[in-house]
């Protein structure tokens, strides 16, 4: 039991920890143009896809740098050539536009690389165990994952609260007008936003293509968990990005480590469950199957009750 | 030059010219029944009847769609859960009709179905509806996810992997009406597609169909009137999964098998695909994007691979160049035939769609060398495109396909420019020079 539980909070900080990498960006391109970028976790896709084939020739470290910054120029590129236009035409149509440039990308990663996962590896260096301790081991690359969104957070809490770009970003985020005034191109401080956003999609899916599969259907999995992290954090919010990844990803964890029934569950409170076959459905669902509509279902909640979010400020 | 407004925000005809309207509107729903009834004589190839009740369960669906993201202003991202849960429930009634236990007829299947959707769109409506635009299309989302994650859990209702299989065959006749062969089901569907169709337009005129326009251009103003904007997109919601679940219903019958696909995120997707690519400004609109987004699906899972991506390059295309749609487009030449100067039109834009044919044949060609790459094995080294033998592992096909699309850009960006001029002249008020 204590094992379980002690490699459920770490197997749950790695998977927090992804989301927030995913999380971060999303909620600053929303904060900054009020778009919920459908296409974030196509980014993330792309990332792993990049990597993947710049790997195959020169490595995986160069990867890990190279492929981030070819998504951030094509993320930048999504907003100056495709976002901007549409933005004229208001937030439905922005949403509606990112909706396709997912689907597109979807399509164009299967046209490229096939439909089946590719075999992405591990770089031999960090396929390691790490330690050992009761009697399981943790793989080196988890703990460089987490290394890794741990360097990032930090990174960005420094530009935005320490420079004088982070300065410009966050003034663009409350008062675009006045910095407009100022002398600044706010358009391209959005551009930029949004290829740094990218990028950091892009990074996620460097790191986790080799553990999570890399596969045309790999944004699908991730992407609407991630909006849900935003969401319940509050749109705009990077601390709520940051607290909410981290809940979500240790409750799914938890709850696919733990394989009990409902029915389980009550008759060991002294419910005599599962004696109806009418609801014979329900008394057998286990926790590792609630699992996934969970962060739905707190989506739905929150939506209805604090449409801010845990940490936001404003409503959408 | 101006957009029109869409034919929905049009005020009411007012004086004489009502009559002529009025005989006008009543003689296109007549001339819409006469070529549902026309058609199978029409087109005889053995695929076309299929094809036809596809595009008409995809016109109600559609339809219902813009009830939503066209007349209410929601955009949806889960409205396949009201039409696969509407159809699940009518392929259990069809279930329990073929064993005697429920007298429900075939052509009545629809109607449960409805009545199924609009039962799910009441349930989740009620607090899905309560925000309207980025909110609402997070909850719709939330719920479609919800909905896709419990149809694995509940196999009783969702029939697991294998989903729920039905037979019309076995329910009780109505009229001595049977629907064995495609064709009597072709007149069954096209029957429930002009009734869903007139249903709908009738709705679009109701006041609580006005109602739901005034509230997705300024809700505020409309609170002040004295409406409640959560009532009248919670009404607009319900009509919206009634027709969804008649076109489920529709499904269960010509298909006689639904599975969770059905209502997934996926499903949803492609509803908004094809009401977007149709023009969702116009009643018409997701009619003509359903018969295009089905003809263009089932005509080219045919020839290639990758369909969808195709029809992902045609929507994106129409967000950011058309964002009225094809049918917003041909509304635009309004005045232009009106003013009788349409004719003018034909030679630049002749040229313009040339050009454009050239530059997508260079395209097409480029991208499925690449997918012939990706995907088929070594040992293959040609490919039919386009009527001819190419070898993609070859450098001349892709200099000639890479010249196709630049020449054919290159033109265009040439033919464009004069062909919209053309246009601005046609459409002018006032006398041809």
């Amino acid at each position: 039991m204590l094992q379980i539980a002690f490699f459920s909070v770490l197997n749950g900080l790695v998977y927090g920890m992804l989301l927030f990498m995913l999380a971060s960006g999303l909620t600053l391109i929303f904060g900054m143009m009020g778009v919920l970028n459908f296409a974030h976790a196509g980014f993330y896709m792309l990332g792993a896809y990049f990597a993947f084939t710049l790997g195959l020739s020169i490595g995986f470290w160069p990867a890990l740098v190279l492929a981030p910054l070819l998504v951030g120029v094509a993320g930048a590129l999504v907003e100056r050539y495709g976002l901007r236009r549409v933005h004229r035409f208001g937030h439905v149509a922005e949403l509606i536009f990112t909706f396709g440039v997912a689907l597109l990308i979807d399509e164009a990663v299967a046209l490229v690389w096939g439909r089946p996962a590719r075999g992405y590896q591990i770089p031999a260096v960090l396929d390691v165990p790490l330690f050992r301790v009761f009697g399981a081991s943790f793989p080196a690359y988890k703990a460089f994952m987490l290394l890794v969104a741990v360097a990032i957070f930090v990174f960005i809490f420094l530009i935005l609260t320490r420079t004088r770009a982070g300065l410009i970003i966050q003034a663009s985020l409350t008062h675009p007008g006045m910095v407009a005034m100022l002398g600044h191109n706010v358009p391209r401080v959005f551009m930029v936003v949004f290829g740094i956003g990218s990028a950091l999609a892009g990074l996620a899916g460097v790191i986790a293509g080799p553990v999570l599969g890399t596969f045309p259907g790999m944004a699908q999995v991730l992407g609407s968990i991630v909006f849900v992290v935003v969401v319940i954090g509050g749109l705009g919010s990077l601390t709520g990005a940051f607290v909410a990844s981290l809940l979500i990803g240790i409750v799914q964890t938890f709850a696919v480590a733990l394989d009990v029934s409902v029915g389980q569950v009550l008759m060991a409170v002294g419910v005599p469950a599962g004696a109806s076959a009418a609801l014979h459905d329900i008394w057998k669902v286990t926790v590792a199957q609630v699992a996934p509509i969970m962060p739905f279902l707190l989506l739905i909640i929150v939506l209805m009750v604090r449409p801010t979010g845990l940490f936001g400020t404003r409503e959408t | 030059m101006s957009t029109p407004a869409p034919a929905t925000t049009r005020p009411l005809a007012a004086g004489r010219a009502v009559p002529t309207d009025r005989r006008r509107l009543y003689g296109l729903w007549i001339a819409a029944a006469v070529v549902l009834l026309a058609l199978p004589h029409v087109i005889r190839t053995p695929v076309g009847v299929p094809i036809m009740n596809q595009m008409g369960i995809a016109i109600v669906f559609a339809l219902s769609y813009n009830m939503l993201l066209g007349q209410a202003g929601m955009l949806s991202f889960g409205h396949a859960v009201y039409f696969g849960l509407g159809g699940f429930i009518a392929a259990h009634v069809l279930n329990l009709a073929g064993r005697g236990s429920l007298y429900v007829p075939v052509p009545l299947v629809p109607l449960v179905g409805g009545l199924g959707g609009l039962l799910a769109a009441a349930v989740l409506g009620s607090f899905s509806t309560a925000r309207a635009g980025t909110v609402f299309a997070m909850i719709s989302l939330g719920v479609a996810e919800l909905m896709a994650a419990s149809s694995l859990i509940f196999d009783r209702f969702f029939g697991g992997e294998e989903g729920i299989t039905t037979n019309r065959a076995k329910a009780p006749l109505l009229f001595g009406l049977s629907f064995t062969k495609d064709r009597e089901v072709y007149y069954l569907i096209a029957f429930w597609v002009l009734v869903a169709a007139a249903a709908m337009y009738a709705f679009s005129r109701t006041p609580v169909g006005r109602m739901a326009n005034a509230v997705r251009d300024n809700p505020e103003r409309a609170e002040f009137v004295g409406y409640s904007q959560r009532r009248v997109r919670f009404v607009s919601f319900c009509a919206a999964g009634l027709f969804a679940g008649v076109g489920g219903g529709l499904f269960a019958i010509n298909y006689e098998i639904l599975t969770a696909e059905n209502m997934g995120l996926n499903a949803s997707g492609a509803v908004l695909l094809m009401t977007y690519i149709g023009g969702i400004g116009y009643f018409v609109g997701p009619i003509m994007g359903a018969v295009v987004f089905t003809f263009l699906q089932s005509m080219l899972s045919d020839y290639t691979g990758i369909w969808l991506l195709y029809l992902g390059i045609l929507f994106l295309a129409t967000v950011l160049f058309v964002p009225t749609g094809l049918a917003g487009v041909l509304m635009l030449h309004a005045p232009a035939w009106r003013a009788r100067r349409l004719p003018r039109l034909f030679g630049p834009y002749l040229l313009a769609a040339g050009l454009a044919l050239v530059a997508a044949v260079g395209i097409v060609g480029l991208m499925e060398m690449v997918h012939f790459i990706a995907s088929a094995d070594a040992s293959r080294g040609a490919k039919r495109l386009f009527w001819v033998s190419v070898a993609p592992r070859t450098v001349t096909p892709w200099l000639v396909f890479a010249a196709l699309a630049a020449a054919g850009g290159l033109g265009l960006r040439w033919a464009a420019p004069r062909a919209a001029a053309a246009f601005v002249e046609a459409s002018r008020p006032g006398p041809g020079r």
